[in-house]
């Protein structure tokens, strides 16, 4: 795969000249179909061909999707390449059932290895460093550089550490935010099950707009399962929050009262005053109230696009990229595309089923664009599922179009407040098959 | 008090309180006492696992008092939720000590004292 990307590199990088095109496809074909061991016939046919060139960068629930959904359904006539510098994937959606002791490790935790399985793409293990769109290239570390054709830009959320002032990246290890899934999840649990009787766990829930809403609070409601579970009786969670409402908020509140009474404290500004700093050492955030102290911090600060979004000038002063509503092609650069979390998607969370949903419209969109291939008009989706306790979920969700230059809500739904049981039962087994499906989707079948 | 295992015990144990005050006020300024408590507020109303009632543990009566006069008391009943908050106004012409206390259908008080600092 190195090899390859460094061949793209040594290749002319103009795209106006359509033999250097048609060169680099051939060099492409016979490389490929050695590798492959096709017989000669099948390199013959390559030849002459200049298959428009497809470059996705971030292999998430949007990236990954739309990289395997184009290669697929475009039927060789797009040449599709996943930029991902990682070699696994531990997926931040479903982190919360790792942390309460429902998902083992290797359960969230997907290796690219079999992505082009099934699908024909090329996966570059680099990071990429900018986008140029006026030259229509991508720069990757090392000084490689890739065309495009179209541009699909899925970098997923940074963490702005400084939005709660006294944390930083250094502190990860001690307070961690465990908010862009990966190795601070096993930080973070090994630290939970350290805590004695008695314990309390600080988490600092961010402002909007921020990646899986209603995240801190399923966290919350699982941390005091997870105590419950280790016969704590006077552990807590506190939940100091920048928002003074949030999603399912009274679906949440009312599985705290019913199973975990006295243990889980939720404080909106109105009530703290406001959150001052953080004292990672000792353990403390100080308010204008007062002082909380916990044995473990998990404050989960503001956040953005992921910086290459501004490198490439994609984002603009809300920090997320502008997007077309029909089709989520950025506002700010031709010929490029932006989802899942980086992008102003309008009513749509922050979401993996959401990013998942916009790949899905982005992959119509390129074919149409490149193709000419007839496509629907965009629909999207969403649906968060929250996991309460043992086999009591709810979810939130809506399905959603372009209206007046933005995405809009066309039809919600979520959960009722005293369903019973069995409906919970059932929408928790939905959003375990909704994980087995995705993640096939991003990943490919299992071998 | 000895906790006891399942719903019931949890967070019963130790209710927390805390108090904001200015650091200082002015002579006869009106100015902003805020206070919380953290507590279950169980109503009463509830059943656990096992069908039986869980018995009322509500904080019933908040009182503030300024070197001993009461200037701000509240009595809460079941329909009051988890962590009452507090937030109100006073004035006070000199300083003083500014006494805290909530009460609980257990009988438990707690208390917390906080020196008000009045300048010129």
């Amino acid at each position: 795969m190195i090899d390859r990307a460094r061949r793209r590199t040594t290749a002319p990088l103009d795209e106006g000249c359509p033999n250097s095109r048609r060169r680099r496809s051939l060099l492409k074909g016979f490389a490929g179909a050695l590798a492959a061991g096709t017989p000669a016939s099948a390199v013959i046919a390559t030849i002459g061909r200049a298959r428009p060139q497809v470059v996705v960068l971030g292999g998430g629930a949007g990236g990954a999707t739309v990289a395997r959904q184009l290669a697929r359904e475009a039927d060789g006539r797009l040449d599709v390449t996943l930029i991902e510098p990682k070699q696994r994937y531990t997926s931040c959606f479903y982190s919360n059932l790792y942390l309460g002791g429902y998902r083992d490790w290797s359960s969230i935790t997907h290796a690219y290895d079999d992505i082009a399985r099934d699908a024909p793409l090329e996966r570059i293990p680099r990071r990429a460093l900018a986008v140029e769109p006026d030259r229509r290239r991508v720069i990757l570390e090392a000084g490689v550089s890739l065309h495009y054709d179209r541009l699909v830009v899925a970098p997923g959320i940074d963490i702005l550490h400084e939005g709660i002032p006294g944390y930083a990246a250094r502190h990860e290890h001690r307070a961690p935010h465990a908010w862009r899934g990966g190795e601070q999840l096993r930080t973070f649990k090994r630290q939970l099950e350290r805590l004695r009787d008695g314990s309390t766990v600080v988490i600092v829930a961010p402002p909007d707009p921020s990646r899986c809403p209603p995240g801190p609070y399923e966290r919350a409601s699982l941390i005091a399962r997870l105590f419950q579970r280790r016969r704590h009786r006077r552990s807590r969670v506190v939940i100091l929050d920048t928002k003074s409402s949030f999603a399912k908020q009274s679906l949440f509140m009312a599985a705290w009262e019913r199973y975990y009474p006295g243990a889980i404290e939720w404080y909106p500004p109105e009530v703290h005053g406001g959150i001052l700093r953080l004292d990672v050492k000792r353990g403390e955030v100080y308010t204008d109230l007062d002082v909380f102290r916990g044995e473990l911090l998990n404050p989960i600060p503001p956040q953005s696009a992921a910086a290459i979004a501004f490198a490439s000038g994609l984002a603009d002063e809300s920090g997320f990229c502008p997007v077309e509503a029909g089709n989520m092609r950025s506002s700010k650069a031709r010929d490029v595309y932006v989802l899942g979390d980086a992008a102003i998607a309008g009513d749509m969370p922050k979401s993996a089923f959401a990013a998942n949903s916009q790949a899905r419209v982005v992959a119509q969109a390129i074919r149409h664009d490149l193709l000419d291939d007839a496509i629907p008009d965009a629909v999207y989706a969403n649906t968060c599922w929250s996991l309460l306790a043992d086999d009591d979920a709810v979810k939130v969700g809506a399905r959603y179009g372009p209206r007046a230059g933005t995405i809009r809500t066309i039809e919600s739904f979520l959960s009722k407040p005293g369903e019973p049981a069995a409906v919970r039962r059932a929408t928790y087994r939905q959003s375990v098959d909704w994980y087995t499906s995705i993640t096939r989707e991003m990943f490919g079948p299992p071998a | 008090m000895v906790a006891r295992a399942g719903r019931r015990a949890i967070g019963a144990v130790n209710p927390r309180a805390r108090v904001r005050l200015p650091d200082q006020v002015r002579r006869g300024e009106t100015f902003v006492v805020r206070t919380l408590i953290s507590h279950r507020m169980e109503s009463g109303l509830h059943r656990d696992a096992s069908g039986e009632r869980i018995p009322r543990d509500i904080v019933t009566r908040f009182v503030c008092r300024f070197e001993g006069d009461t200037v701000f008391a509240v009595d809460l009943d079941t329909a009051i939720a988890a962590n009452p908050y507090f937030e109100f106004h006073m004035r006070a012409t000199r300083s003083g000590r500014l006494a805290f206390e909530w009460t609980e259908t257990t009988g438990r008080v707690t208390r917390l004292e906080r020196w008000l600092e009045v300048g010129a």
